[in-house]
């Protein structure tokens, strides 16, 4: 039985293409099992279908028929150790566009938990699974933020540590600073205030928040009451200055402004307690944490390398497994032959024959089995498998 | 045979003061904390056997059981890869203190003392928890102080390496220090007992040691956030410093 691998990634295929071949969990669920033994790993970057056979032009003529189009030279064939190879790497987040993007493991989970796959599907993406959750756990891949919205609330989690309980105040209706905010909110943190030029676009913000609306008239009154502050207006001068921060604070001010022209006066920096990031600052942050994520990536290739050996080994293994079991399966129907043949009275004494037969079996087949291991996993195993087989007339079963 | 104890947790403690100074070796620094502090243990537990009375009432032996409640406080949570730059302001003070308690003779088994088993627990082991206490507070808000600065400078590989939050450090400073003051009030009282029962008067350690309570006092009262408090834990471990350095083989004599 071998595995078999045919899709398409951002690597190689435009979005355009790559839309028109995304399938929705239930659609992929349903694919998967049109193909027979098959996993079906459907994102926004990439539709893969592994197979537990050679049934690749199956796969590619269903994916063709999605895109409506010819794929060659866009679609990718891999085959045994190659497809578990590209499969853990995805788990790991190594074939992502941002390297170490968490993701992905829930979607290969999700996709190997809506089929019921056979052995080789089933013990490739559990191994996946696992090599996703150790990339993650023993290396840093998967801890700094990929984009200036998550940066943002990690910058802010290196001030408070957790953010639950803390309140933000979000001034201007910016796609960047809602997405700051989201990713704040996602953090425990609680967006406590929207403020913007036009009181709709407040309010109709602060409803998705549960937030209160404000005017920016009104954000230095608040200030005393926010642990975050998120700027994203289009005003043509700062819309926080010094005089607007208490001076008498418990606690530290974080702000993050995304706005260009800057919303926040850079001399708030200069107070005591108070910290301010702009777009410049989170854009240094993500370029040098991305630069981190990818030398942890060439740890998190050798994890996977091992993973993949291991994957190797216990493939090979798969060759000599019949053999081994038949070779056990015609000496224990000798053994037991044999034994019938005796005429022993004495429960005790058949017991005794029947122990001592027993320990005779295991210590001859015992170093025969060991060896054929060794040799599945030098690629000397169906050569081994065959050679039993012959030798003990196990193919004539 | 009992003083050869001395060099496993010294040299674990060395290597754990060198193994911080890089992100890659961690986990060794971590261990070698765990080996040299297990081998303190045994040589303390020896000391304590052979010993007539309290075993650590010279200032040398007092500095070894200093060190031992350091890196123990530190291992309750120092471990953690955040507080990696804790064990690197940590480790290298308690290898050199740990040093300077041999050079003194603070190692060695069979020590005899002139002052009761009871009053010099009492005394000494309260006073070197609290100082090690101290410590503690003042290694986290020395990290403290260097990730604000970092915060403030908007260093880019402020998430690259890691420190623990703000907010955290400052809790942690508190804590440590709430912790520490009851149990130097707890010697000093005894040392006081002591004082008024042999008629003496103050010497400067006993002098510096009751302005260090002042201070950690005062910080528990005022309980100062941010920058001031992370200096005001400093400025108490600085007399701390004198207290134990300094000032302490005049006491001890």
């Amino acid at each position: 039985m071998t595995l078999s691998l045919v899709g398409l990634s951002h690597h190689v295929a435009p979005v355009e293409l790559r839309e028109r071949v995304t399938l929705d969990a239930a659609r992929s669920a349903e694919l998967a099992h049109e193909l027979g033994e098959a996993v079906c790993l459907s994102t926004c970057n990439r539709t893969e279908l592994y197979l537990a056979d050679d049934g690749d032009d199956r796969a590619v003529s269903a994916l063709e028929e999605l895109a409506g189009e010819s794929l060659d030279g866009v679609l990718y064939r891999l085959h045994d150790d190659a497809a578990a190879l590209h499969l853990f790497r995805v788990a790991a987040g190594l074939d992502s566009l941002v390297p170490g993007e968490g993701e992905i493991l829930g979607q290969v989970r999700g996709a190997y938990e809506s089929v019921t796959p056979g052995p080789v599907l089933d013990h490739v993406f559990r191994q996946a699974l696992a090599v996703g959750k150790r990339v993650r756990t023993e290396t840093a891949i998967g801890e700094s933020p990929a984009s200036v919205s998550s940066a943002a609330a990690a910058l802010a989690a290196q001030v408070f540590g957790k953010l639950a309980g803390r309140n933000v105040l979000l001034v201007g209706a910016g796609r960047i600073g809602e997405l700051a905010a989201s990713s704040l909110a996602a953090r425990g943190a609680r967006i406590a205030f929207v403020a913007n030029r036009t009181p709709e676009t407040a309010r109709e913000l602060a409803q998705r928040f549960g937030a209160t609306a404000l005017s920016l008239e009104e954000i230095g009154d608040r200030l005393g009451e926010v642990d975050v502050v998120v700027t994203s207006t289009s005003a043509p001068e700062a819309v926080l200055r010094v005089e607007d921060v208490p001076a008498k604070r418990r606690n530290p001010l974080f702000f993050i402004d995304i706005a260009v022209p800057r919303d926040v006066d850079p001399q708030i920096a200069k107070l005591g307690g108070c910290f301010l990031y702009d777009i410049d600052d989170l854009e240094a942050v993500v370029a040098e944490t991305l630069s981190g994520r990818r030398a942890e990536a060439e740890k998190a290739e050798q994890l996977v390398a091992e993973e993949t050996e291991r994957y190797r080994s216990w493939r090979a293994s798969l060759d000599v497994v019949p053999a081994i079991a038949s070779l056990r399966a015609r000496a224990e129907e000798i053994r037991t032959a044999e034994l019938a043949k005796v005429r022993v009275s004495d429960d005790e004494q058949r017991r005794t024959l029947e122990s001592v037969t027993a320990q005779i079996l295991n210590k001859l087949l015992h170093l025969p089995t060991v060896r054929m291991k060794e040799a599945a996993v030098s690629a000397d195993g169906a050569l081994y498998a065959d050679a039993v087989k012959h030798l003990f007339g196990l193919d004539d079963e | 045979m009992v003083e050869a104890l001395f060099w496993p947790a010294f040299l674990g403690y060395g290597e754990a003061a060198v193994a911080y100074t890089s992100m890659r070796t961690t986990r060794a620094a971590t261990w070698g904390v765990r080996v040299g502090w297990l081998a303190q243990t045994a040589l303390l537990v020896a000391q304590a056997l052979r010993a007539d009375g309290f075993p650590w009432w010279s200032w040398a032996g007092s500095l070894n059981l200093f060190v031992w409640l350091v890196v123990g406080a530190y291992l309750i949570w120092g471990c953690k890869p955040r507080y990696r730059l804790l064990g690197l302001a940590v480790m290298p003070l308690a290898a050199a203190l740990f040093g300077v308690a041999r050079l003194g003779g603070g190692t060695h088994a069979g020590a005899h003392d002139g002052y009761g088993t009871f009053f010099l627990v009492l005394h000494v082991g309260f006073v070197l928890a609290a100082f090690a206490g101290f410590t503690l507070a003042a290694a986290l808000a020395g990290v403290y102080l260097w990730q604000e600065r970092r915060l403030k400078r908007r260093a880019a590989d402020i998430l690259r390496l890691r420190l623990p939050p703000l907010t955290s450090l400052e809790r942690l400073i508190q804590r440590t220090i709430v912790v520490s003051l009851p149990l130097l009030t707890l010697g000093l009282v005894a040392g006081l007992v002591r004082l008024r029962h042999d008629h003496r008067s103050l010497d400067a350690l006993e002098a510096i040691t009751f302005v260090t309570w002042f201070v950690y006092g005062g910080f528990l009262a005022l309980r100062p956030g941010g920058r001031r408090g992370a200096y005001l834990a400093l400025g108490g471990f600085a007399l701390v410093i004198v207290a134990r350095l300094v000032l302490s083989a005049g006491h001890f004599s």
